[in-house]
């Protein structure tokens, strides 16, 4: 039996641990490399990737397709706005403190509606909650600012320790404020890591891959997606709640249906198959986004032939097109 | 002793009666052919009592606690599980997550999320120890969609039977593989089962295979029992005989 133990290869934590250090070395040095701009650029994609990530909890792993993720990031990003209006100290960890719960509540509360159906109605449930979220923004102007939006000030990092204010102020805060999400996003990743691999993590790929059977394991099916689905949402509050101090401003287009559809394309672009995949989708459609813009008015179009070329031709992404390429290559050389 | 009883069970579809009336007794520690022809109510019967359907009245009774409106969760907790006739795994998993599984969510561990599921020793122990009863051990570390039929029928019931149940139900679990094959599968089953101590029904078509392997057959034609006995008495009964025209009753 001792050899039936051993059999099984023992998935070193090594070689996950290897490559996140390897990453996390050069985005650590890239500020001494690249232009603010660039920086500033990176801190929106990894915000977005924290964001992939928590949608793909669901997507991936749960096997629930959510139309309506835009309502969790945008709940964090008006939780930080109103905290700046109503109760006062502009500093990072005091919006992180109130936004998570915040986004966490209203994740559970419209997760337990939704979870209720699966695939299509699943789908149509989370769409129609986002926007009603949506014009709760764009209508109650009085608390949210209607089209306006609300604006956030830049607020202090690390209990205080790091303000800006004055000339270089912006400069220092994009640089400062790239390493304060940089070591969110590594919390992040080894968190999601974790939780998809434990034992819930697999409980939740079974339901996926076959509710009835997983029913008859004895897993309370819909309790499981529940959680996943707070999980989820809360993660992607959190992108949130990074992003409008960055943004400065939030408005009632970060709670709109095409935000959520933005969100899937990150997504699909990375791979959904994966755990790197919304990470890697996360930067590059941050980058895609940002040149489409800035190369063409018709920027909405390109990213739609972007989309079709994508699911016609990479349809399990750019992390799934290059595993693929690596297995077939170390194939040839064997 | 009687480990579970059914008290007139009925179940209905429309005009069919697929179970009419049944009062179906299991034995602890017997290894049970439920036969009869397509559309006997085989399969209704296994459904009923694992909680996938809901019958019309009757009860069902497992060591005289009343079960009939109990939940699939609160029975597979009592001990009652299954495997399907169409082959139900998590494809996207590994062969040992499958069994792995099983095992955390009959420990209550299905809901931990702070650890890693293959660092939990002794469930890794045990799921290995169950797929080397299955000979499947060779095959941990494949996908299960990635198995052949006959090792996917195998993993099926591997699954079921790592909840450890009393009672262990299996829907045909020779069907769809090839007649070498399901000798094979018939004695890997019938030898952990019964060293397991594991008291099993099984849904079978092939009469071979059903007089070699139980102590006890009971044959369902039409929503009603027919026929119920010993391998011998069953071989000797003219209206199973009459039933099964067509099918060889030798062994």
């Amino acid at each position: 039996m001792k050899a039936d133990i051993v059999s099984l290869r023992d998935r070193s934590l090594l070689r996950p641990a290897a490559v996140l250090a390897a990453i996390l070395f050069v985005l650590i040095l890239l500020p001494s490399f690249v232009e603010t701009y660039q920086i500033q650029l990176v801190t929106y994609g990894l915000i977005a990737a924290i964001a992939a990530l928590g949608f793909n909890l669901l997507l991936g792993y749960t096997g629930l397709l959510s139309f309506g993720h835009s309502a969790y990031f945008g709940i964090g990003a008006y939780a930080v706005a109103l905290v700046v209006q109503h109760l006062g100290p502009h500093s990072m960890e005091f919006y992180l403190l109130v936004g998570i719960p915040v986004v966490a509540v209203m994740s559970a509360l419209l997760g337990y509606i939704c979870v209720r159906h699966t695939r299509i109605f699943f789908g149509i449930l989370t769409l129609a909650l986002s926007q009603v979220v949506y014009s709760l923004a764009l209508k109650l102007y009085w608390v949210t600012g209607g089209s306006d939006g609300l604006r956030v000030p830049r607020p202090t990092l690390v209990l205080g320790l790091l303000s800006f204010s004055g000339g270089h102020g912006f400069q220092q805060f994009i640089t400062s404020y790239y390493y304060y999400v940089l070591a969110i996003f590594v919390v992040a990743i080894i968190f999601m890591w974790v939780i998809v691999h434990s034992p819930f993590g697999k409980a939740l790929q079974a339901i996926r891959d076959n509710e009835i059977r997983a029913r008859f394991l004895g897993l309370r099916i819909r309790r499981f997606r529940w959680i996943s689905f707070l999980i989820s949402g809360t993660f992607t509050g959190l992108a949130g709640i990074l992003w409008v101090p960055l943004n400065g401003l939030t408005t009632p287009d970060v709670l709109y249906w095409t935000f959520s559809g933005e969100i899937v394309f990150t997504t699909l672009l990375g791979g959904f198959r994966n755990f790197t995949g919304p990470i890697v989708g996360g930067i590059a459609f941050t980058y895609l986004r940002t040149y489409a813009v800035a190369t063409t008015e018709y920027w909405q179009l390109l990213l739609g032939a972007v989309l079709v070329a994508l699911v016609l031709l990479l349809p399990t992404g750019i992390v799934g097109a290059l595993s693929k390429a690596g297995q077939r290559l170390s194939e040839r050389n064997r | 002793m009687i480990l579970l009883k059914t008290v007139n069970l009925r179940k209905q579809f429309g005009e069919t009666r697929a179970c009419d009336g049944i009062n179906f007794v299991v034995n602890k520690g017997e290894f049970l052919s439920l036969v009869g022809s397509n559309g006997a109510g085989k399969t209704t019967l296994v459904n009923l009592i694992s909680a996938h359907l809901q019958p019309d009245s009757g009860q069902i009774l497992l060591e005289d606690r009343d079960i009939t409106f109990t939940t699939v969760t609160e029975r597979i907790k009592a001990g009652i599980a299954r495997s399907f006739q169409i082959v139900n795994l998590f494809d996207g998993l590994s062969v040992f997550d499958n069994v792995a599984l099983s095992i955390f969510s009959r420990e209550g561990k299905a809901v931990k999320m702070a650890s890693l599921a293959e660092r939990d020793w002794d469930v890794r122990r045990e799921a290995l120890e169950v797929l080397g009863q299955f000979g499947l051990t060779s095959k941990a570390e494949v996908p299960a969609g990635g198995l052949a039929q006959g090792e996917r029928k195998l993993l099926d019931v591997a699954v079921a039977y790592a909840l450890r149940p009393r009672l262990l139900f299996l829907d045909e679990p020779t069907s769809g593989v090839s007649t070498h094959e399901k000798a094979q599968i018939m004695d890997t089953v019938s030898s952990v089962v019964r060293r397991g101590m594991v008291t099993a029904v099984v849904i079978e078509h092939d009469m071979d295979v059903v007089f070699r392997y139980s102590d006890r057959i009971v044959m369902m034609h039409e929503g009603s029992f027919l026929a119920d006995g010993t391998p011998d008495e069953i071989r000797a009964n003219k209206d199973v005989a009459s039933i099964l025209l067509g099918a060889p009753l030798t062994t």
